[in-house]
């Protein structure tokens, strides 16, 4: 079976998410990986290590335009006869992959965490977390969008040929006026360890320990809804079924409540660790490790602990 | 200006999720309905702002059976000025999309909205779909959308960080977080919305892509295990021998 897997390489780089995506398609079928924009002929031949055979490159189109990366993804589908498409689920595979569904009336799965079974059906996260779905098809072709962490990328050891792809994109949809970039090394969607904070912190002067855990661990950091909303935090870190749904290995929760609407954005991480000086908080229940008491003391606690950890390995 | 502001019911946030007849169909016993947030806090209230600063009209449009008529009256009292209600189950993201479009055809709009996704079904679908078959531009996740005549400027949310984009009407954009403000209907509103037009229309003929053949529910977590507040390295311990995760 042929597999066509499109990644959004945009910024230079092939991210982990566009990995898991590759090496996902790549236990369907014999993969094919198409792309556009400026990202380097060996970083596109090393996704041969991830289970691409070949990879096409479009260089001429350079902005994130749904229209045009659609047209490009229709065409090397067409050129390379797949009959199941991949996406990740991340911010440009929601805009590219409904278009191709609607051009090429191919069902589309959105938010899979696992491999199609046997019979076809794909299984997607629905209810924001709370609850799974199997998705099967009444189209020939399929398009399956993957939801970031929900696979363990095993590496093949090959390299993929790269062709340049010139297919016709059409003409631009929009213009991009200007890029601000997210601050913080570790981006949310993608992050392996998450710590987050809710109101329980008291107000936005007191971050630094949750910044400087983040930093120690390597981690990504989050926060409730009301910590965005009144402007402790960015938008961006907000988690939960209004936010952002993240599956990380590490979730550390601090002086957030475990309302249901928080836990369904993250209660599909791997571990959860909460830290809350109510033992009657509902985030307890979801939580693999607790810790009964106050977060302004043991956050600097957890982060020399880390330190220490680290410095022995 | 005219706008279309697509509006799908998801159950209330605090629904327990269960599901029925072998698996296959989620158990609406006791769940209480609401205006997917995204369509309403978002969508609905960027194009009611619009309207007013700009002039023109807000049209909502709903796959939906009947009972779906108490969610577009709230969508009324918000102040949208009339409702379209497609008579269909909307099952099939496609099936859904294709109603939107077909009568956006029909009536010609400057700006379709859509919500981020559907709290229920998660798919971010319904937007980018309709946005192809009327062969217009989408602009997924907007946080800030200015309209100046004819271009709009629009903030969306891309990996990484935010984008600025120019983009000439007609098109399709998807609403999150930022857009606007959530605005509370008041008594006038909720009085008018009992007379404004609710139209019902019969579906196009469209086949579903996709259907979901079972559900399941995650596994049960086993209990949390309690470390003491003054033994955090037992914690890292743990974190780093028992969970492997750092
Ligand atoms: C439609 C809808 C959608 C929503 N979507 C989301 C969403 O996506 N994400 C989200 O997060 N919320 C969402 N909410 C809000 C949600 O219901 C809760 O109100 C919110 O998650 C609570 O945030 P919090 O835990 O930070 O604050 P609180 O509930 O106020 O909890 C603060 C916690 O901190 C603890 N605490 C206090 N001091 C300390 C200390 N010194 N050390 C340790 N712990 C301490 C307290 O015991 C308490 O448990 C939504 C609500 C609705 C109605
Ligand atoms: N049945 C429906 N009727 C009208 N609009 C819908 C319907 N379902 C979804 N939408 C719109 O499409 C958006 C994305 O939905 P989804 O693709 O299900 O995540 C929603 O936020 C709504 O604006």
């Amino acid at each position: 079976m042929s597999v066509l897997v499109y990644i959004d390489t945009l910024n230079g780089s092939v991210a982990k998410n566009a990995m898991e995506a590759v090496n996902y398609g790549s236990k369907i079928g014999s993969t094919t990986v198409v792309t556009n924009g400026s990202i380097s002929e060996e970083d596109l031949a090393a996704l041969g290590n991830v289970g691409a055979t070949k990879v096409l490159v479009n260089r001429a189109v350079t902005t994130n335009d749904a229209s045009q990366i659609t047209n490009i993804v229709a065409a090397a589908a067409d050129s390379c006869g797949a009959s199941t498409i991949v996406f990740s689920q991340d911010l440009t595979g929601r805009a590219v992959a409904p278009r191709l569904s609607a051009k090429l009336k191919a069902g589309l799965a959105s938010g899979a965490i696992a491999l199609p079974s046997a019979d076809g059906s794909v299984k997607v996260n629905v209810f924001s977390g709370k609850a799974f779905g199997n998705v099967s098809f009444n189209s020939d072709k399929k398009i399956i969008s993957l939801t970031p962490n929900s696979i363990q990328i095993e590496e093949t050891g090959g390299s993929a040929a790269v062709e340049e792809f010139n297919a016709d994109a059409g003409s631009a949809s929009l213009t991009v006026k200007d890029v601000q970039k997210q601050e913080g090394d570790v981006l949310l969607p993608e992050a392996e360890l998450v710590v987050s904070a809710g109101r329980g912190l008291k107000g936005p002067e007191n971050w630094g320990m949750v910044e400087d855990l983040a930093k120690t661990l390597g981690a990504a950091t989050a926060c409730s809804r009301p910590v965005a909303d009144i402007g402790w935090r960015p938008h961006h870190e907000h988690v939960g079924q209004t936010g952002v749904a993240i599956r990380p290995n590490l979730y550390i929760a601090a002086g957030i409540s475990g309302a249901i609407q928080h836990l369904a954005g993250v209660n599909g991480s791997k571990v959860i660790v909460v830290i809350n000086t109510d033992p009657e908080a509902p985030f307890f229940k979801a939580a693999d490790y607790g810790i009964v008491g106050d977060a302004f003391e043991v956050l600097p606690k957890l982060k020399e602990e880390i330190e220490k950890l680290k410095a022995q390995n | 200006m005219k706008f279309l502001v697509c509006i799908s019911k998801a159950p209330d946030t605090t629904s327990k999720i269960e599901f029925t007849d072998g698996d296959t169909k989620f158990n609406e016993a006791g769940v209480q309905y609401i205006v997917n947030p995204y369509d309403e806090w978002y969508a609905l209230v960027r194009a009611l702002e619009l309207k007013e600063s700009l002039g023109g009209s807000v049209t909502t449009i709903t796959v939906g059976e009947v009972g779906d008529e108490s969610i577009i009256r709230k969508a009324l009292a918000i102040g949208a000025d009339n409702a379209v209600r497609v008579n269909a189950e909307a099952n099939d993201a496609y099936f859904t999309a294709f109603q939107i479009a077909e009568y956006a055809k029909a009536n010609g709009f400057d700006i379709v909205f859509t919500g981020k996704e559907t709290i229920n079904y998660n798919g971010s679908q319904v937007g980018g779909m309709v946005a192809e078959m009327l062969n217009q531009p989408f602009v997924s996740l907007a946080s800030k959308l200015e309209l100046n005549g004819g271009a709009a400027t629009i903030n969306r949310e891309m990996t990484g960080g935010v984008e600025v984009v120019e983009v000439n009407t007609p098109f399709v954009v998807s609403s999150a977080k930022g857009m606007a403000e959530q605005r509370i209907p008041n008594m006038r509103g909720i009085m008018a919305a009992r007379t404004k037009p609710l139209e019902v229309i019969e579906p196009a003929a469209c086949e579903d892509l996709t259907s979901f053949a079972t559900y399941s529910l995650p596994e049960a977590k086993s209990a949390c295990k309690y470390v003491e507040a003054d033994n955090i390295a037992e914690l890292v311990n743990l974190l780093h021998t028992e969970a492997k995760v750092i």
